[in-house]
């Protein structure tokens, strides 16, 4: 069993441009994410935040390099390999990505149909639960189109958790949100962590309030990556284009997070 | 801003231009070949989504019985008024049935029923997978390890090849019926020989020509609608968010409307 939840080697990955040429997103980037941690991807818009967290999932494939899953190459994989790769991850993308069709419950109920033989009495216990878990109970009947962004990130959290993810992936996981909702939805995160044991990988601009969260922060720069073992490793960074980072995108608020620290 | 690498400020001159337009027709081709051979596959994966099958059958079948039933009407009564002045002429009024009962069976009921539902539901189920598209909902799918193909394609598949060549049936006889109104009641033509005519001059090779057509006209509209909204993405100039839904779909009505035209050709004159 490798200590690494998923490890980047060499990877490259590059858009066609409208205009001709490519636009290198990520080049050459090594990186791993150990089990049981909490891991930031951070960096501004157009870095390839995003672009990692598919390239892990198999939605788009890489230019070269390997990608592996606990210690496995998944690089490349297809059909029922690939299915199977995914039951090891749960996913809160950034807009929730629910079912506008399907309510609260058959939005969570959903993974449970559709890859376990469990009973429609079972569905509805294990739904149920976590439904409440999530504080969501009462609103199982409503569409997402009726519930705010907040309880649709829980809910996306909930439908997320149903198979037991031995890995997590968020892509931007507060956007939209306010301050307080945003406290909120840490707080589920850690509490889930805890109760679940999987490994987070967070991608967000939520900085610095995601450090509460971080055990290892990676930033991405112009198709490179810095890896910090925590978030003070990196405001304490002597790179010149790291010092430049921390100081446009945190200032003066993470100056003040760290004093509260 | 991510780093660029390559010639992208370079001006292209018109062979690279018409080389890049080729290639990206022969990546569009070879992704929605794919993407056919993918959803039919999907309709024999297990477990089949038969309450899914049935919204669409709903939704594709007796949602459009209202215009089909309209369509059909009106054209067959302008087919019973036209066909009565053109036979008139040559004193064969007699000939009114199986004019505008061949003229339905073989070819307007399939080519109209197809149009009609490409501009009615193909329009919605294209709109429907891009927004599901851009809102990573099919991503989500994809992510949860259920195979979108079985899960949301194959039932649309299977829900127009079946529903498609009915509605096409309801309009040969809509539209028979129509023809019969216009020219046995408005303009007196006998109702023995317009049904003797209908019935001497149909053949069971017609019927099956009008019956091959429905069946590759529903392929058309649902593969062309639904595909074009499943690859909203990588379709050169659609553009983003609401604007690149509302392009797409527009382009995948043409697109199958067209296609339908043309197919119409290419099996008559293959099986006629």
């Amino acid at each position: 069993m490798s200590e690494f939840a998923i490890e980047f080697k060499d990877v490259t990955k590059s858009f066609a441009k409208q205009n001709g040429g490519r636009q290198m997103i990520l080049d050459h980037v090594n990186f791993s994410i150990p089990v049981g941690k909490t891991t930031v991807i951070a960096g501004g818009s157009g870095q390839g935040k995003s672009v990692t967290l598919k390239l892990i999932l198999g939605l788009m494939p890489v230019d070269s390099g390997q990608i592996l899953v606990g210690g496995e190459d998944v690089t490349g994989l297809r059909g029922r390999s690939l299915e199977q790769l995914r039951t090891r991850f749960g996913v809160l993308f950034q807009g929730s990505a629910l079912f506008d069709s399907l309510s609260v419950y058959e939005n969570v109920a959903l993974p449970l149909r559709e890859r376990t033989s469990k009973s429609d009495g079972e569905i509805r216990e294990q739904v149920m639960a976590i439904l409440t878990q999530l504080e969501l109970t009462g609103h199982e009947e409503k569409f997402p189109a009726q519930l705010s962004g907040g309880m649709r990130k829980r809910v996306g959290l909930a439908r997320a958790l149903q198979l037991k993810p031995e890995i997590m992936l968020f892509d931007e996981p507060t956007t939209g949100l306010d301050p307080v909702m945003t406290q909120d939805i840490y707080r589920l995160f850690a509490r889930t962590q805890e109760q679940v044991g999987y490994t987070a990988m967070i991608v967000s601009h939520d900085i610095p309030k995601v450090f509460n969260l971080a055990d290892q922060v990676i930033v991405l720069n112009n198709g490179k990556t810095d890896v910090f073992a925590s978030p003070e490793a990196l405001q304490w960074s002597r790179e010149p284009h790291i010092r430049e980072f921390v100081e446009s995108t945190m200032g003066e608020i993470y100056q003040s997070y760290l004093v509260e620290q | 801003m991510a780093f660029e690498q390559g010639e992208g400020s370079m001006q292209r001159n018109p062979v690279e231009k018409l080389g890049e337009t080729g290639l990206y027709m022969l990546q569009d081709m070879g992704r929605m070949g794919l993407y056919l051979l993918l959803a039919l596959k999907g309709v024999f994966r297990r477990p089949f989504r038969m309450a899914e099958f049935m919204r669409q059958m709903h939704f594709i079948g007796a949602g459009s019985m209202m215009v089909i039933f309209c369509t059909a009407a009106s054209t067959g009564m302008v087919l019973g008024l036209q066909g009565y002045y053109s036979l008139h002429k040559f004193g064969a009024e007699g000939m009114l049935g199986s004019a505008v009962s061949l003229t339905l069976i073989m070819e307007l009921g399939p080519v109209l029923t197809a149009i009609m539902v490409a501009g009615r539901a193909g329009s919605a189920m294209c709109a429907e997978l891009g927004i599901m598209r851009i809102s990573e909902q099919i991503d989500a799918l994809e992510c949860m390890a259920v195979d979108p193909f079985r899960y949301l394609i194959s039932p649309k598949f299977l829900a127009a090849l079946v529903s498609i060549p009915l509605l096409t049936a309801l309009f040969d006889v809509v539209g028979i019926a129509g023809g019969y109104v216009a020219g046995v009641h408005l303009m007196g033509v006998n109702p023995g020989s317009y049904l003797e005519g209908m019935r001497t001059s149909v053949t069971n090779h017609d019927i099956s020509l009008g019956v091959i057509k429905s069946f590759v006209f529903a392929l058309l509209v649902v593969w062309i609608c639904s595909g074009r909204g499943y690859f909203i993405y990588q379709i050169r100039g659609a553009g983003f968010g609401a604007q690149s839904v509302s392009r797409v779909t527009t382009q995948a009505v043409v697109f199958s409307s067209i296609s339908v035209l043309i197919f119409d050709y290419l099996l008559t004159a293959v099986l006629l």
